[in-house]
């Protein structure tokens, strides 16, 4: 059995699965953010208008709780969902709840790694498709609906067909001015957005082994943008090192048998790899930064949970160290844990000496929620993960999404620019 | 839940692929968590300008299909966001069958949490839906799309077809075997069952 294999066999206690195979798993993690959770307590008022029982969760230890898409609130409906989460967190008694302006707290699936809520080998689901994030520690993590949401804390446990795997080996390491991101564009352009749907797809090779976590983050966070179940990578050394500099305890590695099975395995030469941007209005429509279209650019954000890990700031910082902005730039971390790590090592200084506005965790512009969202004919490059029509504000506005040394080096120029290519 | 058995409209052609859930209900709208009076923010950015007015060329404005309970569109339908409130703007506003070539993973499911029923058909059969002018029928029960010319079967899952036929709800229908669950497990040293397709 491969890695994903194993993992929906243990959770459902047999001895063996083969994709196709539906299981009933049990939940070892469940997440949900101020959209989902909302959602999810909406489920809960009709199921106890129909009479039937929701006063306890099947185990509120195993439950966590992000503030991460409408906070800073803007208006009074988002402070009220904030609120309603609240209130809906103590009644049941689920402590891991991170809060906005309480310290340690951001955007959902950069928690789920910065502090060490999920483990390898876990199954983990979350209100948000974007749970795929944290594969890459070698944990089975997928987004579900509200209502399933609903049902796994009420249950403990959800059902799934056991995914047919797609392995992408990534043979030798990436060359410095070519990030994960970059990678994983390329991979999106080659299979579509719908190449891995329903599929497990999984990173391995020597190029993997030499990358770090957070780089493997960013695998894991795009597989969704290809339309995939999950995103996974064997844990290793690195991960437990990882977890383990984060308060975890007894990290244990599960990988797959030498015998395991792919439906298919795609191979990439590391050294080969380029600057990537997707275009406009589609994670698939991609060209090789060096032959990207010569537009003006009226934005850069650097942000999300794909693009504003601490190893995303860093490469950003590298760019941005004595040189200026020429077009608006935002960089909001993805977590306080971050942030205040920017802060002691300087980037926040790099980043304000380049004339950069830095803000606070949230999903923000992103998703078009707020803080920065686009105008109508704006034009914005961009370390998130979708750019599809009016997904960060104008419907007319359009993305281009590239790795933080690419989003950064445009920033400097004010065009798609080659981190290789600045003065 | 309601329960579903058979639709008959004329289709909404939407000729497009790769709908993301944005589009079907954008981010402005998911603070608000009623479920019902989702349907005026359905495809909002298509169906209304900068200034709140209609836009005379979207589909969804034309009068000839405004009580269609059909929509039949291009490949990878519902992708992107898991948004739930998507599938409660196409119900709200009068879909309840959905016909694509493909459909994005955590949209399908929601569908049927819903009383939305997603039917997935070959390119060439949902083209040649996408030009049916006269009112189909969407029969559940046999599995089968009657169109003036034509019986097109289609596929579901046995356990997905009996939740939409019944109006069952996942929760509610899980709870009812509370009892047993909890007697199973007691006695069962593997806490885990597996389904059989």
């Amino acid at each position: 059995m491969n890695i994903v294999e194993k993992i929906l066999a243990r959770s459902s206690g047999k001895s063996k699965v083969s994709p196709d195979d539906v299981v009933f798993a049990k939940v070892d993690k469940v997440m949900m953010h101020d959209v989902s959770g909302p959602g999810v307590i909406k489920v809960f008022d009709k199921l106890k208008k129909q009479g039937i029982s929701v006063d306890k969760l099947w185990d509120s230890k195993k439950v966590w709780v992000a503030e991460d898409h409408f906070v800073p609130s803007a208006e009074k409906i988002s402070a009220e969902n904030i609120a309603k989460l609240s209130k809906f967190t103590k009644q049941y008694g689920i402590d891991k709840h991170f809060k906005y302006g309480m310290g340690q707290y951001g955007i959902c699936h950069t928690i789920s790694h910065e502090e060490a809520m999920v483990m390898p080998g876990d199954v983990y689901v979350g209100g948000d498709s974007h749970t795929n994030t944290t594969g890459a520690l070698g944990a089975f993590a997928c987004g579900l609906g509200h209502t399933d949401i609903a049902y796994v804390l009420l249950n403990g446990k959800i059902w799934f067909k056991v995914p047919e795997t797609f392995y992408f080996k990534l043979n030798g390491k990436l060359p410095d001015h070519v990030m994960a991101k970059d990678f994983i564009l390329k991979i999106i352009g080659d299979i579509g957005t719908d190449g891995g749907a329903y599929r497990t797809m999984q990173f391995g090779g020597s190029g993997i082994d030499e990358m770090s976590v957070q780089s493997r983050l960013t695998l894991c966070n795009m597989t969704t943008e290809a339309g995939a179940k999950n995103g996974i990578i064997e844990p290793d050394q690195k991960v437990v090192d990882y977890l383990t500099r984060r308060g975890a305890t007894n990290v244990n590695l599960i990988k797959g048998d030498d015998d395991a099975e792919y439906e298919k395995i795609f191979e990439y030469e590391g050294s080969e790899m380029e600057p990537i941007v997707a275009k406009p209005f589609s994670p698939e429509n991609i060209s090789i930064v060096r032959e990207a279209p010569s537009v003006e650019l009226d934005k850069c954000y650097i942000g999300s949970c794909t693009g504003a890990k601490y190893e995303d700031l860093e490469a950003a910082a590298r760019i941005l160290k004595g040189r200026k902005v020429k077009i608006r730039t935002e960089i909001l971390p993805a977590a306080i844990s971050i942030y205040q790590r920017a802060m002691e090592n300087g980037l926040l200084k790099i980043f304000l000496d380049a004339g950069v506005t830095v803000g606070p965790p949230t999903c923000g512009a992103c998703c078009g929620a707020h803080m920065g969202v686009l105008a109508k004919d704006e034009i914005c490059i961009s370390t998130t993960n979708r750019n599809f029509p009016g997904r960060m504000g104008h419907v007319e506005s359009q993305t281009y999404l590239s790795s933080p040394l690419v989003a950064a080096a445009s920033a400097v120029t004010g065009k798609i620019t080659d981190p290789r290519d600045l003065k | 839940m309601e329960s579903f058995k058979k639709v008959s409209s004329i289709v909404t052609p939407l000729d497009k692929v790769n709908v993301d859930t944005d589009q079907i209900v954008p981010k402005q709208f998911l603070k608000l968590i009623q479920k019902s009076g989702f349907g005026k923010f359905l495809f909002f950015d298509w169906r209304y300008d900068e200034n709140k007015n209609k836009r005379p060329d979207f589909v969804l404005n034309n009068p000839l299909y405004v009580n269609s309970k059909i929509l039949v569109a291009g490949d990878n339908f519902g992708c992107g966001s898991s948004r739930e409130h998507a599938v409660w703007a196409l119900l709200d506003y009068g879909f309840s069958v959905i016909i694509a070539p493909s459909f994005a993973d955590i949209f399908f499911s929601n569908c049927f949490k819903n009383g939305i029923l997603p039917i997935s058909l070959d390119e060439k059969t949902v083209e040649k839906l996408q030009q049916e002018t006269s009112p189909i029928e969407v029969d559940l029960e046999t599995q089968t799309i009657t169109t003036p010319s034509d019986k097109i079967l289609f596929k579901i899952d046995s356990h997905k077809k009996k939740i939409l036929l019944e109006g069952l709800d996942d929760i509610a229908q899980t709870l009812q075997y509370e009892d047993k669950i909890t007697e199973f497990e007691k006695n069962s040293k593997i806490s885990s069952i597996l389904i059989n397709d």
